[in-house]
């Protein structure tokens, strides 16, 4: 424990942003290119000062980095039913859960690739199943990745490439620097003005100001159920293949309009369609992901389109990404049998709490505080941000620190392909989720 | 501490020792002269009758990063049959053509390999790629960087740039990304596809940038040259996969002028356009300007039949071959204005007459270039076949008449056209000890590895000498990785963790400043975020760099 304390002590002196205001009297640290954790695209020009501990973004925030960043640190210990212990006792405690259970449940994963790098080791070890807290809308891609496969594409080239982009079934009001950082941009490699940008939304009840032009061009608005959404993008599909389809309407789209939309999406040089699979919360919104991703493949044969997944909140595709490589499976997995078996729907939190298949469960979450961590007959261990407030007295919790505001670490952007570092801000008298799971792997 | 292997019959190409029997002492991880008579030698190992190598090196191996991962999530009935059961020592995982990082450190050992290096990092996804290979244990690794179809790149040599500002940027990757080289793929082709170009020969201009392959391989083999980079520029060339791409990659090895350059699976690059399929054998050709060009080497890429995935920067012609999936599902992903990737699994059959005849061109090269120093025992794993199927390769070699037998089983066809059956050359144990082990560490300019004299890094395997070669290079009775025995019987017996090389190229910094501009206007991350510090690589404990010279 010490060594981890003086571990991150040093990390923390070595941050070479860190410069010293000589002019006032209060020390104040002023550090860079910080990458905000809180979101799915990992913003990482935030410049935020700490003033005395007390931390301000001051350049580049948006409303859900400043109240995460600027949080206070409430006063908080580990616990064991309630009652305040050492993190020693807590550990042995976690232990000694762990070491009782047949199986155990390891779910909300929130957490950085160093959290889950070892999250994956302990689950290993103790014949756990994982699911991460976000698990049915990663499960979503992923039922589509593994059916019929897609092509997709990155932030950077949206932000440099595409002339239309189609939010379907999203308005990214979540994200909410996404307009501003690759649609609306000041400047683009191939010259690319906004004006010549053209954003469509198909949806329901989606804020669509975010897609006015700065110049003032507004965005094509298909209102429709979220239910309609892929029966819209399959109708597309047929008339971009050359089907006429005889019917005027579809859910309540003239086919005018799907025919000229159609007919721009061919013209399109670099098309892309944006979706939320969190935001498409129907049944089997898998059959609507694929349906985009199929008319992405098709327009494909003749121009250039691809798809974007806008998600990746709380570490979920960081918890994806490291699973899939030290496994060989995306989440969901069960390392019962001493092997990893992958089923999505199968080993959700959900279904696993509900047929009592788990007999412990092990809830992270240290990016946000309102997870809602699951209330279940079985002894449960939080790992969680110290102003969480539960419905329940767990048999264990210990509150933790935050990756990218108390301690380094790295996370992956929504896409899962950049993995952004993050840096340390302040100082917390908080442990890292790492940290602790290392010491229940050598204790354990 | 000495450790001493006594009896054994040493093949150490380095030393030029061809099947001796040799003493071999180890004291701290590092082979040591053999000690004043007086000093204790802790433990003997006597290897009577064994065959001692260095440790096996894989120059080309698809085994972390982004693509990779993507074959992982999108194949778990590839994972179905291979499932890997934890043990007291080793993690649980699995195998087959995309296996977990885990499994794949823990086979490579068994399978007498102490070093693996990934030879398609992106730039944009250095940081996933190091994160993999820290957690792949067991074996040395490191990455070559790809570019060639990056923005910042194609800007520069548009713009033309002198070569000595393309060098600084060529010195920079290697830093920022903590890389052991640089690899080009499809040269401005998969920059050429986010313009929708569907094909790009050596000669034709990228649509919006004006700039040709040639050009963009010129540059870069120049750039590698002049920052003193030891392992060549790596080529995966213009047109792969594609009927008459022999003329292709012979203009190819006429463009770097007599520069170092590898070029790398080969056999997807050496297709005629003879016969009634219009699909034949190019090898004999690119075997004798092989033979010819001592500035070139390259690896094979063996294709070997069954299921597998390919997966590669090579967005374009992975999308070409798409068509070709099986099962019928794929992935084609445009990146960060830095690259791409395919991934597309594939199912290789013997009586098929194109798979076939792939099979019989990967062996006629490997048995038509003379110089085993300058050809290397790949198969792209896993694009031509996982790297499990490195034994059986090798027996192929090293047996004629098992080659012989397996050429009567394939697709009548095929195997009439080639002139696989006429070819009478066996690969010597010595010749394989070239081709996997010296050759290797000297392309890569690992001094201290790839061979057993003085000062060499204690990476050792110690095989039984068996007729069939395929037993014997599967299984290896001792295999030392840094002095330490890891794998006894081919199984496991120590978990370690390897180390990753890079290279400290110099180079001028002022080249940050453009860098910077670049950055902040057209990119998603920054500068300073994009760079991959020491810490992050050695923070969690699994890893360790070793900085290689420059020449």
């Amino acid at each position: 424990m010490q060594q981890f304390a003086q571990h991150y002590n040093n990390k923390y002196l070595k941050i070479k942003e860190l410069s010293l205001d000589k002019t006032s009297s209060s020390k104040v640290r002023t550090i860079r290119n910080v990458t905000c954790p809180f979101c799915g695209i990992l913003c990482d020009d935030l410049v935020i000062q700490n003033q005395n501990g007390k931390v301000k973004v001051i350049e580049n925030r948006c409303p859900k980095s400043t109240t995460a960043f600027e949080k206070e640190l409430p006063e908080n210990t580990p616990k064991i039913k309630g009652k305040k212990v050492s993190l020693e006792e807590a550990i042995d405690a976690i232990c000694a859960i762990l070491k009782k259970s047949h199986t155990p449940l390891f779910a909300g994963l929130g957490t950085d690739a160093g959290g889950m790098r070892q999250v994956m080791q302990l689950a290993d070890k103790t014949g756990a199943v994982l699911d991460h807290m976000h698990g049915d809308a990663l499960i979503r891609n992923t039922l589509v990745l593994q059916d019929l496969g897609w092509i997709t594409t990155t932030m950077a080239e949206i932000k440099n490439r595409a002339d239309l982009i189609i939010f379907a079934g999203t308005d990214a009001s979540h994200y909410l620097r996404f307009f501003e950082r690759v649609i609306w941009n000041k400047q683009s490699l191939f010259n690319l003005k906004n004006d010549k940008r053209h954003i469509v939304y198909i949806g329901e009840n989606l804020n669509t100001k975010a897609g006015i032009s700065p110049t003032g061009k507004r965005p094509t608005v298909l209102n429709c159920k979220t239910e309609q959404i892929g029966e819209i993008i399959s109708s597309l599909h047929a008339i971009v293949t050359g089907a006429s389809i005889d019917v005027k309407e579809i859910a309540g789209i003239k086919i005018k309009t799907l025919e000229k939309l159609a007919e721009q999406m061919k013209a399109a040089k670099y098309g892309v369609i944006v979706w939320s699979p969190a935001e498409l919360d129907i049944p089997h919104a898998e059959l609507t992901i694929q349906n985009f991703c199929e008319i992405v493949k098709y327009l494909t044969r003749v121009t250039r389109f691809a798809g974007f997944s806008l998600g990746g909140n709380d570490g979920a595709t960081t918890a994806n990404s490291v699973c899939a490589w030290q496994s060989g499976y995306p989440l969901r997995v069960n390392f019962n049998k001493g092997y990893p078996d992958y089923d999505a729907h199968h080993y959700s939190t959900r279904n696993v709490l509900k047929n009592k298949e788990v007999d412990a469960l092990l809830w992270i979450s240290s990016f946000s505080s309102n997870t809602n961590a699951p209330r279940a007959s079985i002894p449960t261990i939080v790992l969680a941000t110290p102003d969480t407030k539960l419905n329940f007295r767990p048999d264990v919790f210990i509150p933790v620190s935050t990756p990218g505001v108390d301690h380094t670490g790295q996370l992956f952007r929504t896409d899962s392909v950049v993995a952004l570092p993050l840096k340390q801000v302040r100082r917390s008298p908080y442990t890292s989720v790492h940290s602790i799971l290392k010491q229940v792997i050598e204790k354990i | 501490m000495y450790i001493k292997l006594t009896n054994g019959i040493v093949y150490d190409p380095v030393h030029g020792i061809n099947g001796e029997q040799r003493d071999i002492y180890i004291r701290d991880g590092y082979i040591t002269r053999k000690p004043a008579g007086n000093v204790k030698i802790n433990q003997v190992y006597d290897l009577k009758g064994k065959i001692i190598m260095a440790g096996a090196i894989d120059i080309h191996t698809h085994i972390g990063g982004g693509k990779v991962n993507i074959a992982r999530m999108m194949l778990p009935e590839d994972h179905e049959a291979d499932l890997v059961r934890k043990t007291k020592l080793t993690r649980s995982g699995c195998g087959h053509a995309a296996p977990s990082t885990l499994t794949a450190g823990y086979r490579y050992a068994e399978m007498g390999y102490t070093a693996c290096f990934e030879p398609a990092m992106l730039p944009a996804n250095a940081r996933q790629t190091h994160m993999e290979m820290a957690d792949t244990p067991m074996v040395d690794k490191g990455a070559y960087a790809m570019l060639g179809s990056d923005d910042f790149f194609l800007r520069m040599l548009s713009s033309k740039k002198d070569q000595e500002a393309i060098s600084d940027y060529v010195g920079w990757i290697i830093n920022a990304t903590q890389a052991l080289g640089i690899k080009v793929v499809n040269p401005g082709g998969i920059n050429a596809f986010k313009f929708n170009q569907r094909k790009l020969d050596l000669d034709e201009l990228n649509q919006y940038y004006g700039v040709s392959p040639r050009d963009i391989i010129k540059s870069l083999a120049r750039a590698v040259t002049e920052l003193g980079i030891p392992h060549p520029l790596h080529v995966h060339g213009c047109n792969l996969g594609v009927p008459g791409n022999v003329n292709t990659t012979l203009d190819t090895i006429r463009a770097v002028e007599g520069m170092r350059m590898h070029l790398t699976h080969i056999q997807f690059h050496s297709y005629g356009t003879e016969g009634d399929r219009k699909f034949s054998s190019g090898a004999a050709e690119i075997a004798e300007a092989i033979n010819k060009n001592p500035n070139i080497s390259i690896d094979v890429g063996q294709i070997l039949f069954g299921q597998t995935v390919t997966a590669s920067g090579d967005s374009m012609h992975q999308y070409a071959g798409h068509w070709h999936a099986h099962p019928k599902k794929w992935v084609i992903m445009d990146i960060e204005c830095d690259a791409g990737c395919g991934v597309v699994p594939f199912k290789y059959r013997d009586k098929n007459f194109v798979n076939a005849l792939q099979w019989t061109i990967g062996l006629e090269l490997f048995l038509l270039v003379d110089d085993p120093w300058r050809i290397f025992l790949t198969t792209d794993h896993p694009n031509g076949a996982p790297f499990t199927s490195y034994p059986h390769l090798i027996r192929l070699l090293m047996d004629r008449s098992f080659r012989n037998d397996m050429l009567s089983t394939i697709n009548k066809e095929a195997a009439k056209t080639s002139t696989l059956a006429s070819i009478d050359r066996e690969y010597s144990l010595y010749d394989i000890a070239i081709m996997t082990r010296a050759a290797p560490a000297r392309s890569l300019g690992l001094k201290n590895r790839g061979h057993l004299g003085s000062g060499a890094v204690a990476d050792i395997t110690v095989y039984s000498e068996q007729k069939n070669k395929e037993k014997m290079f599967s299984k290896p009775d001792y295999v030392f990785k840094d002095g330490e025995v890891i794998v006894r019987n081919g199984k496991i017996v120590k978990v370690v963790n390897g180390a990753t090389h890079t290279l400290r190229p110099e180079f001028d910094k002022g080249i940050e400043k453009s860098l910077k501009r670049y950055f902040d206007r057209y990119q998603t991350i920054s500068l300073d975020n994009f760079k991959i510090d020491d810490d992050e690589i050695v923070e969690h404990g699994n890893g360790k760099i070793i900085v290689q010279p420059c020449m």
